[in-house]
């Protein structure tokens, strides 16, 4: 079977992988970097739940192709938390019962982050745009927004510390 | 209380948020392979041949299987063992499983797929109840009732139609409900694993272990001993990970024949194929009311469109009749059904499993009624609510009942008085209620062992574990056993260890199905706690000189008047005492009254009770509605955890909505030159539309609590009875704004259009069902209700022909 290389930053350390050619992103971090953590759940890129943030971006890395990853930076649900710290987005979804399966999550919590970071105070309709690519089929979305509201809370009063 | 009712972070929280909780799909195990199924793209055909030669030599295929390494049926229901893991001959469906390949890679096993060669002999396909009542062959399975009628059901509890000739008002009314799929986001997947003494292991992203681990020794003609069934946390279930699917039985066979682990992760369209959801519903009510508002009687007929294969259907046909008299006095009721089966995916359980159907029909009508005899439609719920510790006409026993205070929660938040019709041209107010089970009252393979049990462990560290069999599929199951354990027990539920969903190493809990978790798994939690509780109490109370009733377990002590001391010291005085500690519970839910053929489905420990009001706009020149507001409030009888609890509500609400609005399981045929074959139409997650995080109104969602003496601290079921209410809510909604009827699901923008052309052309402003096919129903099975002499047998039953459980 044909292999190729590639290097990248995930989770802020560098990587190495070998993998087939057609591989997706999704694919690779899930097979080749057994970072399963994040999800599948259409693999079209129509539910949301694989969201990375590639450089930055938010990213459906379901329609990433890993080669297209040469040397880019990669972020992950796993390299969320600050050691055993959690992120606040984290701890404000475990606390508000914004993930109830789970399945969907780590990919609302990616994109969360990326709105988050470029507008510390979105209002709800930011946030349910932000988000408006992710599907849930657990929580009618109610806690979801309000674990973000409040998460952002805790940034900014983290920050103003 | 010191753990219920207090909002908390659940038990298994933080996994959920690092992405550590381990779903099917994120096992890999060293040496594993992977698995494709080939699916039938015919929907009704004979397999005359299969070639797989050429599968077979493609290069990194290690196993091909076909419907001939396949003898013995299985079916989640003893009455219905119709499906094989591998189609051997007949196809029933486009997605039907007839061989599967195993491969170095999910890429190759696919690649083998495509080399496979199978030529099949068309039949005739039914595509609907219609065509199936038309069309008695070709048959879709030997074993059916009649001709394609899988199953029919008759049912009489006293005489309705005297009831109705005595009515002031008799309504008849059509409606339709259409099919629709769970749509978990986590795509079903098994990994097989055969551990160095040859024995199995299956991991699933199964609802039911329990009934995958009889299924698998039937199928594979292995002790049950020498299988083990490890439920996964399911990334959502709704009911559609509660049948016993073909890969699971297929990997199994696959990873015993190879000895290595295989995996197998159904992809989105296979998913949408899989299905086993809302069956499609054509009812018929006619009800006699009296000018005050009292219901005389009921007559329910249905007709139901069960797909390829019989999965829960029998139930499910029981459950579009057994609970419609549940949530208001009905003094007399004649339900009859009939399942069909037509070439579609099989229909199953899906979030409500048979009663949003019915619910939806009874609480339009109920609003029509209101309507003609110019009474408020909440005034006129409350003055028919059935009535706390007492029996339904058709034997039921109610125990508590929290629909009362629901409804006028509602009324209250929303305004209803001041807006109710007169909100003004385009926007509209829509109330309805609902009431479901907390747990069916039988299992579905008859026994009478306990439905769920619990083990309890605990040792000197102060460490508690509790073992069950129930199922985490994200509605907080663990959650709840270690919070029912912890009250008891005086301790944190973060102390506590839950080890679920295991069949070996956990005793039998029947799954997570018919909102019967908290109940049933809480109620053995209950006995297992007492129990350890007791002997704890009994060494304690030595050191402490106290009596044991007079101890206090709380806030991780064990205390007398002051003096206390560590939950860890009194375990370790109660292991000196009486040795290794450790304790049973079970729970058994209690014996029902009816004792008529067909009595077994409906009964449960409790019922829980929802009202729902709904705003919504209408624009008459498109038809677009938008529900900007729901307020619900919920009978849960107590809170174990407020934020989970209301998780379920508006988990609920969301699902709901999206059903009433957009949410349909739809087929098309192909042109003839592509076979005419009946495929689904939409089966992506792009196209199958469902509310997104745009869509969602408000939720004002409020908690009644209504401790039900059957229930663990009085806690009801949340999961599915807040789900039941929104639909017909929204339907009625949509008629106080722009004064039409739409009585079929979902309500499109189309649908309300074609209505309001129907208003301004002086036409009957309704869209839905204009007739109802002639049924064969069989003669009912006459019930006396409890208040007309009867002791719940039948008076007289009807011929039955005896059913075989076949599916060649």
């Amino acid at each position: 079977m044909r292999q190729v290389e590639l290097s990248l930053t995930v989770n802020g350390e560098p990587a190495a992988v070998s993998f087939a050619p057609y591989k997706t992103l999704l694919e690779v971090l899930r097979e080749d970097l057994n970072l399963t953590g994040t999800k599948h759940g259409c693999e079209l890129g129509e539910c949301g739940a694989c969201a990375v943030l590639v450089d930055g971006e938010p990213k459906l890395a379901c329609l990433v192709l890993a080669l297209d990853c040469q040397g880019r930076r990669v972020d992950t649900v796993e390299g969320l938390a600050d050691g055993p710290k959690l992120h606040p987005l984290q701890a404000a979804f475990a606390d508000l019962g914004a993930a109830q399966c789970g399945y969907c999550t780590p990919g609302i919590l990616m994109t969360a982050k990326a709105l988050l970071e470029k507008e510390p105070e979105p209002s709800r309709e930011r946030i349910k745009e932000a988000i408006s690519g992710n599907l849930c089929r657990c929580t009618g979305y109610q806690q979801i927004f309000e674990a973000i509201e409040d998460a952002a809370k805790r940034m900014r009063d983290e920050g103003s510390r | 209380m010191k753990v219920l009712g207090k909002p908390r972070r659940r038990v298994d929280g933080r996994a959920k948020v690092t992405g550590q909780t381990r779903f099917a799909d994120d096992i890999a195990l060293p040496r594993m392979l992977h698995m494709k199924l080939l699916r039938s793209p015919q929907p009704h055909a004979l397999i005359e041949s299969i070639d797989i030669a050429k599968a077979k030599a493609h290069p990194g295929v290690h196993l091909v299987l076909t419907g001939q390494d396949f003898p013995v049926t299985f079916g989640i229901l003893p009455v219905s063992q119709d499906e094989y893991p591998l189609a051997p001959q007949h196809v029933r469906y486009v997605g039907d499983p007839v061989a599967a390949v195993v491969a170095r890679d999910e890429q190759t096993a696919a690649e083998a797929c495509d080399l496979m060669e199978v030529k099949y002999r068309p039949l005739q396909t039914i595509s609907d109840p219609v065509e199936a009542l038309q069309n008695p062959e070709p048959r879709i399975h030997a074993y059916s009732e009649l001709g394609n009628i899988h199953r029919l059901q008759a049912f009489e509890f006293g005489d309705v139609d005297e009831a109705l000739e005595r009515a002031d008002h008799v309504f008849e009314d059509l409606f339709f409900y259409e099919g629709n799929t769970h749509l978990p986001i986590e795509q079903h997947a098994s990994v097989a694993a055969v551990d160095g003494e040859g024995k199995l292991t299956l991991w699933s992203s199964t609802q039911v272990p329990h009934y995958v681990h009889r299924s698998l020794a039937r199928v594979l003609q292995l002790p049950a001993s020498h299988i083990r069934v490890i439920a996964t946390p399911n990334g959502g279930g709704f009911g559609g990970k509660c049948d016993v699917c073909n890969h699971e039985m297929v990997v199994g066979k696959a990873a015993i024949l190879l000895g290595r682990p295989v995996k197998i992760c159904l992809n989105r369209e296979e998913v949408f194929y899989m299905h086993r959801g809302r069956h499609p519903v054509l009812m018929k009510f006619r009800t006699g009311v009296t000018k005050d508002g009292k219901l005389t009687g009921m007559h329910l007929q249905t007709l139901i469109d069960g797909g390829g294969y019989g999965s829960y259907g029998t139930a499910s046909t029981f459950y579009t009749g057994a609970l419609q008299t549940v949530t208001y006095e009905v003094p007399r009721y004649k339900f009859e059904a009939a399942r069909v089966f037509t070439n579609k995916p099989p229909c199953g359980p899906k979030r409500g499993h048979g009663t949003p159907q019915p619910r939806f029909g009874q609480e339009v009508q109920l609003d029509k009624i209101a309507e003609k005899l110019a009474i408020d439609p909440a005034e006129l719920r409350l003055n028919m609510v059935a009535k706390p510790n007492s029996l339904t006409a058709n034997w039921l026993k109610i125990g508590s009942i929290g629909l009362e205070q629901c409804i006028r929660t509602v009324v209250d938040r929303s305004a209803w008085k001041s807006r109710f019709r007169k909100l003004g041209p385009g926007r509209g107010l829509g109330l309805a209620c609902g009431s479901y089970l907390c747990g069916a009252g039988l299992p579905i393979y008859f026994n009478k062992m306990p439905q769920s049990g619990v083990q309890l462990l605990v040792d000197r560290s102060g460490q508690v574990t509790a073992f069950c069999g129930a199922t985490e599929i994200g509605q907080g199951s663990d959650d709840v056993l270690a919070a029912i354990i912890a009250e008891v027990l005086g301790i944190d539920p973060f102390d506590i260890r839950c080890v679920t969903g295991d069949t070996g190493i956990t005793p039998v809990d029947l799954g997570s199905y018919s909102s019967r978790v908290t109940v049933m798994m809480g109620n053995a939690a209950i006995e297992a706690s007492n129990k350890v509780k007791n002997l704890i109490a009994q060494a304690t109370a030595e050191q402490l000189e106290v009596a044991p009733d007079k101890l206090v377990f709380a806030n991780g002590r064990v205390a007398f008047d002051g003096r206390s001391v560590t939950f860890a010291e009194a375990v370790s005085f109660a292991e000196e005492k009486f040795g290794t500690l450790g304790a049973l519970g079970s729970y058994k839910p209690p014996r029902a009254p009816g004792r008529y053929k067909g009595a077994g489905v409906g009964p449960s420990p409790a019922y829980s009770y929802t009202a729902c009001v709904v705003e919504a706009e209408v624009d008459p020149a498109t038809g677009w509605i938008t529900v900007p507001k729901i307020w619900i409030a919920h009978d849960i009888g107590r809170t174990i955890n407020p934020v989970l609890a209301r998780g379920q509500v508006e988990g609920s609400v969301y699902m709901g909505l999206s059903e009433a609005l957009m949410e349909e399981q739809v087929f098309r045929r192909l042109p003839p030159k592509l076979s005419r074959a009946l495929v689904h139409k939409i089966p992506s997650l792009l196209e199958y539309k469902s509310l997104t995080s745009l869509d969602m109104p408000e939720v004002d969602t409020v908690l009644i609590e209504d401790p039900d003496p059957n229930c663990p601290f009085g806690a009801k079921e949340v999961g599915q009875g807040p789900l039941l209410p929104v639909m017909p809510a929204v339907a009625n909604a949509i008629y106080d704004a722009v004064g039409v009827r739409i009585d079929e699901l979902p309500i499109t923008p189309d649908k309300v259009l074609r209505a309001l052309e129907l208003k301004a052309a002086g036409k009957t402003p309704r869209v839905g069902p204009t007739s109802f096919p002639a049924v064969p129903y069989p003669e009912p099975v006459i019930v006396p209700p409890p208040w007309e002499g009867g002791d719940g047998n039948a008076v007289k039953g009807h011929e039955r022909t005896k059913l075989k459980v076949s599916a060649a």
